[in-house]
Protein backbone atom coordinates (compact mmCIF):
# COMPACT_ATOMS: atom_id res chain seq x y z
CA UNK A 1 0.00 0.00 0.00
CA UNK A 2 1.02 3.59 -0.34
CA UNK A 3 1.83 5.40 2.86
CA UNK A 4 0.90 8.96 3.80
CA UNK A 5 4.48 9.43 4.97
CA UNK A 6 7.39 7.12 4.26
CA UNK A 7 10.83 8.00 5.57
CA UNK A 8 13.96 5.97 4.86
CA UNK A 9 17.26 6.43 6.68
CA UNK A 10 16.98 10.17 6.93
CA UNK A 11 19.79 12.14 8.58
CA UNK A 12 20.40 15.81 9.29
CA UNK A 13 23.34 17.34 11.15
CA UNK A 14 24.00 20.81 12.42
CA UNK A 15 27.74 21.12 12.85
CA UNK A 16 28.86 18.15 14.90
CA UNK A 17 25.36 17.42 16.22
CA UNK A 18 23.29 14.79 14.46
CA UNK A 19 19.84 16.27 15.03
CA UNK A 20 18.16 13.39 13.17
CA UNK A 21 20.24 10.24 12.90
CA UNK A 22 19.31 7.56 10.36
CA UNK A 23 15.58 7.59 11.07
CA UNK A 24 13.08 5.40 9.20
CA UNK A 25 9.33 4.99 9.66
CA UNK A 26 6.06 5.08 7.80
CA UNK A 27 2.67 6.54 8.59
CA UNK A 28 -0.45 4.96 7.14
CA UNK A 29 -3.20 6.98 5.52
CA UNK A 30 -5.74 8.20 8.04
CA UNK A 31 -3.47 7.43 10.97
CA UNK A 32 -2.89 9.67 13.98
CA UNK A 33 0.83 9.22 14.54
CA UNK A 34 2.75 10.72 17.46
CA UNK A 35 6.43 11.50 17.94
CA UNK A 36 7.12 11.54 21.64
CA UNK A 37 10.32 12.87 23.13
CA UNK A 38 11.94 15.70 25.06
CA UNK A 39 13.36 18.93 23.64
CA UNK A 40 16.42 18.22 21.56
CA UNK A 41 15.20 14.78 20.45
CA UNK A 42 15.11 15.93 16.81
CA UNK A 43 11.35 16.16 16.41
CA UNK A 44 11.30 19.66 14.92
CA UNK A 45 14.15 18.94 12.50
CA UNK A 46 12.31 15.84 11.34
CA UNK A 47 9.07 17.79 10.87
CA UNK A 48 10.86 20.53 8.94
CA UNK A 49 12.26 17.94 6.54
CA UNK A 50 8.88 16.26 6.04
CA UNK A 51 7.29 19.64 5.30
CA UNK A 52 10.08 20.47 2.79
CA UNK A 53 11.44 23.41 4.79
CA UNK A 54 14.77 21.73 5.35
CA UNK A 55 16.77 19.44 3.05
CA UNK A 56 17.93 16.12 4.44
CA UNK A 57 21.63 15.37 4.39
CA UNK A 58 21.05 11.77 3.40
CA UNK A 59 18.16 9.36 3.14
CA UNK A 60 14.84 9.85 1.38
CA UNK A 61 11.19 10.44 2.14
CA UNK A 62 7.82 10.78 0.51
CA UNK A 63 4.79 12.61 1.81
CA UNK A 64 1.42 11.95 0.20
CA UNK A 65 3.33 10.01 -2.46
CA UNK A 66 5.62 12.93 -3.40
CA UNK A 67 9.38 13.10 -2.94
CA UNK A 68 10.35 15.68 -0.32
CA UNK A 69 13.25 17.02 -2.40
CA UNK A 70 12.10 16.79 -6.02
CA UNK A 71 8.40 17.42 -5.54
CA UNK A 72 8.42 19.88 -2.69
CA UNK A 73 5.89 22.17 -4.33
CA UNK A 74 3.30 19.43 -4.53
CA UNK A 75 3.88 18.54 -0.91
CA UNK A 76 3.42 22.14 0.18
CA UNK A 77 0.00 22.21 -1.46
CA UNK A 78 -1.00 18.87 0.05
CA UNK A 79 0.02 19.28 3.67
CA UNK A 80 -0.86 21.55 6.56
CA UNK A 81 1.86 22.53 9.01
CA UNK A 82 1.55 24.07 12.43
CA UNK A 83 5.01 24.91 13.74
CA UNK A 84 5.83 24.88 17.43
CA UNK A 85 6.37 28.59 17.55
CA UNK A 86 3.34 30.79 16.80
CA UNK A 87 4.01 32.06 13.31
CA UNK A 88 0.87 33.75 12.06
CA UNK A 89 0.74 37.46 11.31
CA UNK A 90 0.45 39.14 14.71
CA UNK A 91 -0.74 42.43 13.23
CA UNK A 92 -3.49 40.91 11.14
CA UNK A 93 -6.85 40.09 12.68
CA UNK A 94 -8.09 36.56 13.21
CA UNK A 95 -10.26 36.80 10.11
CA UNK A 96 -7.50 38.38 8.00
CA UNK A 97 -5.05 35.64 8.87
CA UNK A 98 -7.51 32.96 7.88
CA UNK A 99 -8.39 34.75 4.61
CA UNK A 100 -4.71 35.19 3.84
CA UNK A 101 -3.94 31.49 4.23
CA UNK A 102 -7.01 30.52 2.24
CA UNK A 103 -5.93 32.74 -0.65
CA UNK A 104 -2.31 31.55 -0.58
CA UNK A 105 -3.62 28.03 -1.08
CA UNK A 106 -6.06 29.15 -3.77
CA UNK A 107 -9.20 28.41 -1.82
CA UNK A 108 -11.78 30.26 0.26
CA UNK A 109 -12.89 30.07 3.87
CA UNK A 110 -16.40 29.15 2.73
CA UNK A 111 -15.23 26.17 0.67
CA UNK A 112 -13.74 24.28 3.60
CA UNK A 113 -15.61 25.89 6.44
CA UNK A 114 -17.20 22.61 7.54
CA UNK A 115 -13.74 21.25 8.40
CA UNK A 116 -12.76 24.10 10.71
CA UNK A 117 -16.24 25.04 11.90
CA UNK A 118 -16.00 23.44 15.35
CA UNK A 119 -12.67 25.12 16.03
CA UNK A 120 -13.36 28.45 14.38
CA UNK A 121 -16.67 28.89 16.17
CA UNK A 122 -14.71 29.40 19.40
CA UNK A 123 -12.70 32.15 17.71
CA UNK A 124 -15.64 33.88 16.06
CA UNK A 125 -16.26 36.35 18.94
CA UNK A 126 -12.68 37.61 18.49
CA UNK A 127 -12.52 37.61 14.69
CA UNK A 128 -11.70 41.34 14.50
CA UNK A 129 -8.96 41.06 17.13
CA UNK A 130 -5.31 41.08 16.11
CA UNK A 131 -3.73 37.65 16.34
CA UNK A 132 -0.98 39.02 18.56
CA UNK A 133 -3.58 40.01 21.16
CA UNK A 134 -5.09 36.54 21.53
CA UNK A 135 -4.58 34.27 24.55
CA UNK A 136 -2.36 31.21 24.12
CA UNK A 137 -5.27 28.83 23.67
CA UNK A 138 -6.92 31.03 21.07
CA UNK A 139 -3.68 31.46 19.11
CA UNK A 140 -3.40 27.71 18.99
CA UNK A 141 -6.92 27.34 17.62
CA UNK A 142 -6.30 30.00 14.98
CA UNK A 143 -3.04 28.36 13.93
CA UNK A 144 -4.83 25.04 13.59
CA UNK A 145 -7.62 26.65 11.53
CA UNK A 146 -5.05 28.22 9.20
CA UNK A 147 -3.21 24.92 8.79
CA UNK A 148 -6.50 23.24 7.82
CA UNK A 149 -8.04 25.85 5.57
CA UNK A 150 -6.99 24.12 2.31
CA UNK A 151 -8.15 20.70 3.54
CA UNK A 152 -4.71 19.09 3.58
CA UNK A 153 -4.24 15.33 3.15
CA UNK A 154 -1.61 15.26 5.86
CA UNK A 155 -1.48 17.57 8.86
CA UNK A 156 1.82 18.12 10.68
CA UNK A 157 1.58 19.54 14.18
CA UNK A 158 4.88 20.27 15.91
CA UNK A 159 4.39 20.35 19.69
CA UNK A 160 0.91 21.89 19.61
CA UNK A 161 0.36 21.29 23.33
CA UNK A 162 3.71 22.34 24.80
CA UNK A 163 3.23 24.74 27.70
CA UNK A 164 -0.52 24.12 27.63
CA UNK A 165 -2.34 23.12 30.81
CA UNK A 166 -3.61 19.52 31.11
CA UNK A 167 -7.27 20.35 30.62
CA UNK A 168 -6.71 22.43 27.49
CA UNK A 169 -4.40 19.71 26.19
CA UNK A 170 -7.23 17.19 26.46
CA UNK A 171 -9.54 19.51 24.57
CA UNK A 172 -6.94 19.91 21.83
CA UNK A 173 -6.64 16.15 21.44
CA UNK A 174 -10.43 15.90 21.17
CA UNK A 175 -10.23 18.28 18.22
CA UNK A 176 -7.57 16.08 16.60
CA UNK A 177 -9.77 13.04 17.08
CA UNK A 178 -12.53 14.76 15.08
CA UNK A 179 -10.12 15.70 12.28
CA UNK A 180 -9.00 12.11 12.07
CA UNK A 181 -12.60 11.09 11.49
CA UNK A 182 -12.59 13.44 8.47
CA UNK A 183 -9.89 11.19 7.00
CA UNK A 184 -6.95 13.53 7.51
CA UNK A 185 -3.64 11.88 8.35
CA UNK A 186 -2.16 13.56 11.40
CA UNK A 187 1.49 13.55 12.41
CA UNK A 188 2.01 15.22 15.77
CA UNK A 189 4.91 15.67 18.19
CA UNK A 190 4.82 16.17 21.93
CA UNK A 191 7.11 16.12 24.95
CA UNK A 192 4.22 14.87 27.14
CA UNK A 193 4.42 11.10 27.52
CA UNK A 194 0.81 10.82 28.69
CA UNK A 195 -0.37 11.92 25.23
CA UNK A 196 0.88 8.63 23.77
CA UNK A 197 -2.49 7.07 24.57
CA UNK A 198 -4.23 9.55 22.25
CA UNK A 199 -2.31 8.35 19.18
CA UNK A 200 -2.87 5.29 16.98
CA UNK A 201 0.86 4.58 16.87
CA UNK A 202 3.83 6.34 18.40
CA UNK A 203 7.57 6.72 17.94
CA UNK A 204 9.65 7.41 21.03
CA UNK A 205 12.51 9.77 20.15
CA UNK A 206 15.67 10.72 21.97
CA UNK A 207 18.89 12.36 20.68
CA UNK A 208 17.99 12.08 17.00
CA UNK A 209 17.07 8.39 17.16
CA UNK A 210 13.83 6.46 17.37
CA UNK A 211 14.05 4.37 20.55
CA UNK A 212 10.96 2.35 19.70
CA UNK A 213 7.99 2.57 17.39
CA UNK A 214 4.59 0.91 17.29
CA UNK A 215 1.29 0.60 19.14
CA UNK A 216 1.38 1.83 22.71
CA UNK A 217 0.34 -1.58 24.05
CA UNK A 218 3.10 -3.34 22.12
CA UNK A 219 5.77 -0.94 23.32
CA UNK A 220 4.62 -1.20 26.91
CA UNK A 221 4.35 -4.98 26.51
CA UNK A 222 8.07 -5.22 25.79
CA UNK A 223 8.94 -3.91 29.24
CA UNK A 224 10.49 -7.06 30.65
CA UNK A 225 11.08 -6.34 34.33
CA UNK A 226 8.86 -6.55 37.34
CA UNK A 227 7.80 -3.08 38.37
CA UNK A 228 6.62 -2.10 41.83
CA UNK A 229 4.81 0.96 43.17
CA UNK A 230 5.87 2.00 46.67
CA UNK A 231 4.73 4.58 49.10
CA UNK A 232 5.42 5.88 52.59
CA UNK A 233 4.65 9.13 54.36
CA UNK A 234 8.14 10.52 53.67
CA UNK A 235 8.61 9.96 49.98
CA UNK A 236 11.84 11.88 49.56
CA UNK A 237 13.50 9.92 52.35
CA UNK A 238 12.11 6.69 50.88
CA UNK A 239 13.84 7.43 47.57
CA UNK A 240 17.14 8.16 49.30
CA UNK A 241 16.89 5.05 51.48
CA UNK A 242 16.07 2.81 48.50
CA UNK A 243 18.91 4.25 46.43
CA UNK A 244 21.29 3.24 49.18
CA UNK A 245 20.14 -0.41 48.97
CA UNK A 246 22.47 -2.64 46.96
CA UNK A 247 19.68 -4.52 45.19
CA UNK A 248 17.96 -1.43 43.89
CA UNK A 249 18.01 -1.32 40.11
CA UNK A 250 16.00 1.87 39.52
CA UNK A 251 13.81 4.09 41.65
CA UNK A 252 11.83 7.03 40.25
CA UNK A 253 9.12 9.31 41.60
CA UNK A 254 5.72 8.87 39.97
CA UNK A 255 3.25 11.31 41.45
CA UNK A 256 2.41 10.19 44.96
CA UNK A 257 4.10 6.78 44.42
CA UNK A 258 7.56 5.80 43.37
CA UNK A 259 8.35 3.10 40.85
CA UNK A 260 10.98 0.55 41.73
CA UNK A 261 12.80 -2.25 39.95
CA UNK A 262 15.05 -4.72 41.72
CA UNK A 263 18.29 -6.23 40.43
CA UNK A 264 17.08 -9.66 41.55
CA UNK A 265 13.84 -9.23 39.54
CA UNK A 266 11.46 -10.14 42.33
CA UNK A 267 12.09 -9.99 46.06
CA UNK A 268 10.62 -10.82 49.44
CA UNK A 269 8.27 -7.89 49.98
CA UNK A 270 7.79 -8.68 53.69
CA UNK A 271 11.55 -8.56 54.26
CA UNK A 272 11.81 -5.27 52.40
CA UNK A 273 8.91 -3.88 54.41
CA UNK A 274 10.58 -4.78 57.72
CA UNK A 275 13.83 -3.23 56.53
CA UNK A 276 12.12 0.02 55.60
CA UNK A 277 10.04 0.10 58.78
CA UNK A 278 13.32 -0.08 60.71
CA UNK A 279 14.39 3.05 58.80
CA UNK A 280 11.30 4.92 59.92
CA UNK A 281 8.87 4.14 57.10
CA UNK A 282 6.12 2.78 59.36
CA UNK A 283 3.40 3.04 56.72
CA UNK A 284 5.38 1.55 53.83
CA UNK A 285 3.31 -0.14 51.12
CA UNK A 286 4.39 -2.01 47.99
CA UNK A 287 2.52 -3.64 45.12
CA UNK A 288 3.42 -4.92 41.68
CA UNK A 289 2.07 -2.79 38.84
CA UNK A 290 1.97 -2.64 35.05
CA UNK A 291 4.41 -0.19 33.45
CA UNK A 292 3.29 2.97 31.68
CA UNK A 293 4.85 4.71 28.70
CA UNK A 294 7.08 6.86 30.91
CA UNK A 295 8.54 3.76 32.62
CA UNK A 296 9.30 2.37 29.17
CA UNK A 297 10.83 5.59 27.92
CA UNK A 298 13.18 5.82 30.89
CA UNK A 299 14.11 2.17 30.58
CA UNK A 300 14.92 2.66 26.87
CA UNK A 301 16.93 5.80 27.67
CA UNK A 302 19.04 3.86 30.14
CA UNK A 303 19.74 1.11 27.61
CA UNK A 304 21.32 3.58 25.22
CA UNK B 1 3.57 41.56 58.44
CA UNK B 2 4.46 38.37 60.21
CA UNK B 3 8.06 37.10 60.06
CA UNK B 4 7.06 33.50 60.10
CA UNK B 5 5.97 33.75 56.46
CA UNK B 6 8.36 34.17 53.57
CA UNK B 7 5.47 35.21 51.35
CA UNK B 8 2.40 36.90 52.71
CA UNK B 9 -0.37 37.98 50.33
CA UNK B 10 -3.64 39.70 51.19
CA UNK B 11 -6.33 40.61 48.64
CA UNK B 12 -3.71 41.10 45.94
CA UNK B 13 -5.28 42.37 42.71
CA UNK B 14 -4.05 43.32 39.26
CA UNK B 15 -6.22 44.88 36.59
CA UNK B 16 -5.37 45.59 32.96
CA UNK B 17 -7.97 48.13 31.86
CA UNK B 18 -11.33 46.54 32.55
CA UNK B 19 -9.85 43.03 32.81
CA UNK B 20 -9.04 41.69 36.28
CA UNK B 21 -6.14 39.29 35.79
CA UNK B 22 -5.60 38.62 39.50
CA UNK B 23 -8.62 39.03 41.72
CA UNK B 24 -8.08 39.48 45.48
CA UNK B 25 -5.85 36.51 46.13
CA UNK B 26 -4.65 35.79 49.68
CA UNK B 27 -2.20 33.15 50.94
CA UNK B 28 0.95 32.62 52.97
CA UNK B 29 4.05 30.52 52.33
CA UNK B 30 6.28 29.33 55.18
CA UNK B 31 10.09 29.11 54.93
CA UNK B 32 11.39 25.86 53.43
CA UNK B 33 8.04 24.98 51.87
CA UNK B 34 7.69 23.65 48.32
CA UNK B 35 4.69 25.63 47.16
CA UNK B 36 3.05 24.60 43.88
CA UNK B 37 1.30 27.35 41.96
CA UNK B 38 -1.05 25.73 39.46
CA UNK B 39 -3.79 26.84 37.14
CA UNK B 40 -5.01 26.71 33.56
CA UNK B 41 -3.44 28.95 30.90
CA UNK B 42 -4.77 32.46 31.36
CA UNK B 43 -5.83 31.89 35.00
CA UNK B 44 -3.49 34.66 36.21
CA UNK B 45 -0.46 32.69 37.44
CA UNK B 46 2.14 34.64 35.50
CA UNK B 47 0.65 38.00 36.48
CA UNK B 48 0.61 36.98 40.16
CA UNK B 49 4.15 35.71 39.98
CA UNK B 50 5.39 38.90 38.31
CA UNK B 51 3.97 40.92 41.18
CA UNK B 52 5.64 38.70 43.76
CA UNK B 53 8.98 39.05 41.96
CA UNK B 54 8.78 42.84 41.98
CA UNK B 55 8.30 43.06 38.21
CA UNK B 56 4.76 44.42 38.21
CA UNK B 57 3.07 46.79 40.67
CA UNK B 58 -0.29 45.54 41.97
CA UNK B 59 -3.51 47.50 41.48
CA UNK B 60 -4.56 46.88 45.07
CA UNK B 61 -4.05 44.60 48.06
CA UNK B 62 -0.92 43.84 50.08
CA UNK B 63 2.01 41.48 49.76
CA UNK B 64 5.49 40.98 51.16
CA UNK B 65 8.16 38.66 49.79
CA UNK B 66 11.21 37.82 51.93
CA UNK B 67 10.06 40.66 54.18
CA UNK B 68 9.92 43.28 51.44
CA UNK B 69 6.89 45.19 50.18
CA UNK B 70 5.80 44.54 46.57
CA UNK B 71 4.97 48.24 46.02
CA UNK B 72 7.88 50.07 47.60
CA UNK B 73 10.76 47.61 47.84
CA UNK B 74 10.77 45.91 44.45
CA UNK B 75 14.55 46.32 44.04
CA UNK B 76 15.17 44.62 47.40
CA UNK B 77 12.86 41.79 46.35
CA UNK B 78 14.79 41.24 43.13
CA UNK B 79 18.08 41.02 45.05
CA UNK B 80 16.70 38.60 47.61
CA UNK B 81 14.92 36.08 45.43
CA UNK B 82 16.05 33.55 42.87
CA UNK B 83 14.18 33.18 39.56
CA UNK B 84 14.31 30.62 36.80
CA UNK B 85 12.02 29.86 33.91
CA UNK B 86 12.20 27.49 31.01
CA UNK B 87 12.38 30.39 28.59
CA UNK B 88 14.86 32.63 30.34
CA UNK B 89 17.83 31.08 31.98
CA UNK B 90 21.40 31.17 30.75
CA UNK B 91 23.35 33.01 28.06
CA UNK B 92 23.83 30.51 25.27
CA UNK B 93 26.93 32.19 23.83
CA UNK B 94 28.79 32.32 27.14
CA UNK B 95 30.59 29.36 28.67
CA UNK B 96 29.52 27.59 31.85
CA UNK B 97 32.19 29.45 33.84
CA UNK B 98 31.28 32.81 32.29
CA UNK B 99 27.59 32.33 33.08
CA UNK B 100 28.33 31.55 36.72
CA UNK B 101 30.68 34.51 36.93
CA UNK B 102 28.23 36.85 35.22
CA UNK B 103 25.24 35.97 37.39
CA UNK B 104 27.39 35.97 40.52
CA UNK B 105 28.39 39.53 39.60
CA UNK B 106 24.80 40.59 38.94
CA UNK B 107 23.84 39.34 42.40
CA UNK B 108 26.70 41.25 43.99
CA UNK B 109 29.09 38.42 44.90
CA UNK B 110 32.75 39.41 45.31
CA UNK B 111 35.39 38.05 42.96
CA UNK B 112 36.58 35.59 45.59
CA UNK B 113 33.02 34.41 46.28
CA UNK B 114 32.37 33.97 42.56
CA UNK B 115 35.49 31.89 42.18
CA UNK B 116 34.53 29.72 45.10
CA UNK B 117 30.95 29.30 43.79
CA UNK B 118 32.23 28.40 40.33
CA UNK B 119 34.34 25.56 41.72
CA UNK B 120 31.55 24.47 44.04
CA UNK B 121 28.92 24.27 41.28
CA UNK B 122 31.18 22.59 38.73
CA UNK B 123 31.99 19.99 41.35
CA UNK B 124 28.39 19.61 42.55
CA UNK B 125 27.00 19.15 39.03
CA UNK B 126 29.97 17.03 37.92
CA UNK B 127 30.57 19.14 34.82
CA UNK B 128 34.33 19.65 35.05
CA UNK B 129 34.74 18.79 31.35
CA UNK B 130 32.16 21.38 30.35
CA UNK B 131 33.71 24.27 32.32
CA UNK B 132 34.80 26.15 29.19
CA UNK B 133 32.09 24.98 26.85
CA UNK B 134 29.38 27.25 25.49
CA UNK B 135 25.97 26.76 27.08
CA UNK B 136 24.39 26.14 23.69
CA UNK B 137 26.56 23.03 23.24
CA UNK B 138 25.24 21.38 26.42
CA UNK B 139 22.33 18.92 26.69
CA UNK B 140 19.09 20.54 27.84
CA UNK B 141 19.11 18.61 31.11
CA UNK B 142 22.50 19.99 32.10
CA UNK B 143 21.39 23.50 31.21
CA UNK B 144 18.30 23.21 33.41
CA UNK B 145 20.28 21.96 36.39
CA UNK B 146 22.92 24.64 35.95
CA UNK B 147 20.23 27.32 35.53
CA UNK B 148 18.66 26.25 38.81
CA UNK B 149 22.00 26.30 40.63
CA UNK B 150 22.73 29.76 39.27
CA UNK B 151 19.26 30.99 40.25
CA UNK B 152 20.21 30.31 43.87
CA UNK B 153 23.88 31.32 43.59
CA UNK B 154 23.33 34.26 45.95
CA UNK B 155 21.68 31.95 48.51
CA UNK B 156 18.25 33.56 48.47
CA UNK B 157 15.61 32.52 50.98
CA UNK B 158 13.16 31.85 48.17
CA UNK B 159 13.36 30.80 44.55
CA UNK B 160 10.63 31.16 41.92
CA UNK B 161 10.59 28.43 39.27
CA UNK B 162 8.31 29.05 36.30
CA UNK B 163 7.70 25.74 34.49
CA UNK B 164 11.29 24.68 35.11
CA UNK B 165 10.87 21.19 33.63
CA UNK B 166 8.90 21.93 30.44
CA UNK B 167 10.13 19.78 27.56
CA UNK B 168 12.74 18.00 29.68
CA UNK B 169 13.16 14.21 29.41
CA UNK B 170 11.58 12.11 32.17
CA UNK B 171 14.83 11.16 33.90
CA UNK B 172 16.19 14.71 33.98
CA UNK B 173 12.80 15.94 35.15
CA UNK B 174 13.12 13.71 38.22
CA UNK B 175 16.73 14.69 38.82
CA UNK B 176 15.58 18.29 38.75
CA UNK B 177 13.10 17.54 41.52
CA UNK B 178 15.90 15.96 43.54
CA UNK B 179 17.60 19.36 43.37
CA UNK B 180 14.39 21.08 44.47
CA UNK B 181 14.15 18.76 47.50
CA UNK B 182 17.80 19.38 48.39
CA UNK B 183 17.21 23.14 48.25
CA UNK B 184 14.13 22.79 50.45
CA UNK B 185 16.17 20.71 52.93
CA UNK B 186 18.50 23.71 53.19
CA UNK B 187 15.39 25.79 54.06
CA UNK B 188 15.21 27.50 50.67
CA UNK B 189 11.55 28.12 49.92
CA UNK B 190 10.53 26.90 46.47
CA UNK B 191 7.64 28.52 44.59
CA UNK B 192 7.03 26.47 41.47
CA UNK B 193 4.62 26.30 38.52
CA UNK B 194 4.20 23.22 36.37
CA UNK B 195 1.88 21.61 33.86
CA UNK B 196 2.96 18.12 34.93
CA UNK B 197 0.39 16.85 37.38
CA UNK B 198 2.71 14.15 38.75
CA UNK B 199 4.97 17.01 39.84
CA UNK B 200 2.07 18.63 41.65
CA UNK B 201 2.18 15.60 43.96
CA UNK B 202 5.76 16.47 44.95
CA UNK B 203 4.77 19.85 46.39
CA UNK B 204 4.09 20.43 50.06
CA UNK B 205 1.04 22.54 49.29
CA UNK B 206 -0.76 23.45 46.09
CA UNK B 207 -2.60 26.59 45.13
CA UNK B 208 -5.00 26.28 42.19
CA UNK B 209 -5.86 29.47 40.33
CA UNK B 210 -9.07 29.73 38.32
CA UNK B 211 -10.11 32.97 36.58
CA UNK B 212 -7.80 35.17 38.65
CA UNK B 213 -8.82 33.67 42.01
CA UNK B 214 -7.36 30.98 44.20
CA UNK B 215 -10.01 28.29 43.94
CA UNK B 216 -8.30 25.80 46.27
CA UNK B 217 -5.22 25.66 48.45
CA UNK B 218 -4.04 22.67 50.48
CA UNK B 219 -1.70 19.68 50.53
CA UNK B 220 -2.09 17.36 47.52
CA UNK B 221 -3.46 14.69 49.87
CA UNK B 222 -6.18 16.93 51.29
CA UNK B 223 -7.11 18.34 47.89
CA UNK B 224 -7.67 14.84 46.55
CA UNK B 225 -9.73 14.04 49.63
CA UNK B 226 -11.73 17.25 49.33
CA UNK B 227 -12.66 16.54 45.70
CA UNK B 228 -13.07 12.80 46.23
CA UNK B 229 -10.57 11.81 43.53
CA UNK B 230 -7.36 9.80 43.33
CA UNK B 231 -4.97 12.06 41.41
CA UNK B 232 -4.03 15.74 41.16
CA UNK B 233 -4.93 15.56 37.48
CA UNK B 234 -8.56 14.94 38.44
CA UNK B 235 -8.46 17.75 40.98
CA UNK B 236 -7.19 20.04 38.22
CA UNK B 237 -9.95 18.99 35.82
CA UNK B 238 -12.66 19.49 38.44
CA UNK B 239 -11.45 22.98 39.28
CA UNK B 240 -10.52 24.22 35.83
CA UNK B 241 -13.64 22.92 34.03
CA UNK B 242 -16.34 22.60 36.69
CA UNK B 243 -19.10 22.49 34.06
CA UNK B 244 -17.80 19.31 32.40
CA UNK B 245 -16.40 17.39 35.37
Amino acid sequence: MEYAVEVKNITKSFGATKAVDDVSFSVEKGELFGFIGPDGAGKTTLFRMMTTLLLPESGSATVDGFDIVKEFKKIRAAVGYMPGRFSLYQDLSVEENLKFFARVFGTTIEKNYDLIKDIYIMLEPFKKRRAGQLSGGMKQKLALSCALIHRPDVLFLDEPTTGVDPVSRNEFWDMLGKLKEEGITIVVSTPYMDEASKCDRIALMQKGKILDIGFLNDIVGKYDRKLYAMKSSNMHKLILDLRAEENTDSVYSFGDFLHYTDKRGSFDSEQMKQNLISKGHGDFTVSEINPGIEDCFMSLMNEK
Amino acid sequence: MDDKYIISVKDLTKKFGSFTAVDKISFEVTPGEIFGFLGANGAGKTTAMRMLCGLSIPTSGKATVAGFDVYKQTESIKKNIGYMSQKFSLYEDLTVKENIDFYGGVYGLSKAQRKEKTEFLIDLLKIEDARNKLIKSLPLGWKQKLAFSIAIIHEPKIVFLDEPTGGVDPITRRQFWDMIYEAADRKVTVFVTTHYMDEAEYCGRISMMVDGRIAALDTPHKLKEQFGVGTMHEVFVKLARPQTA
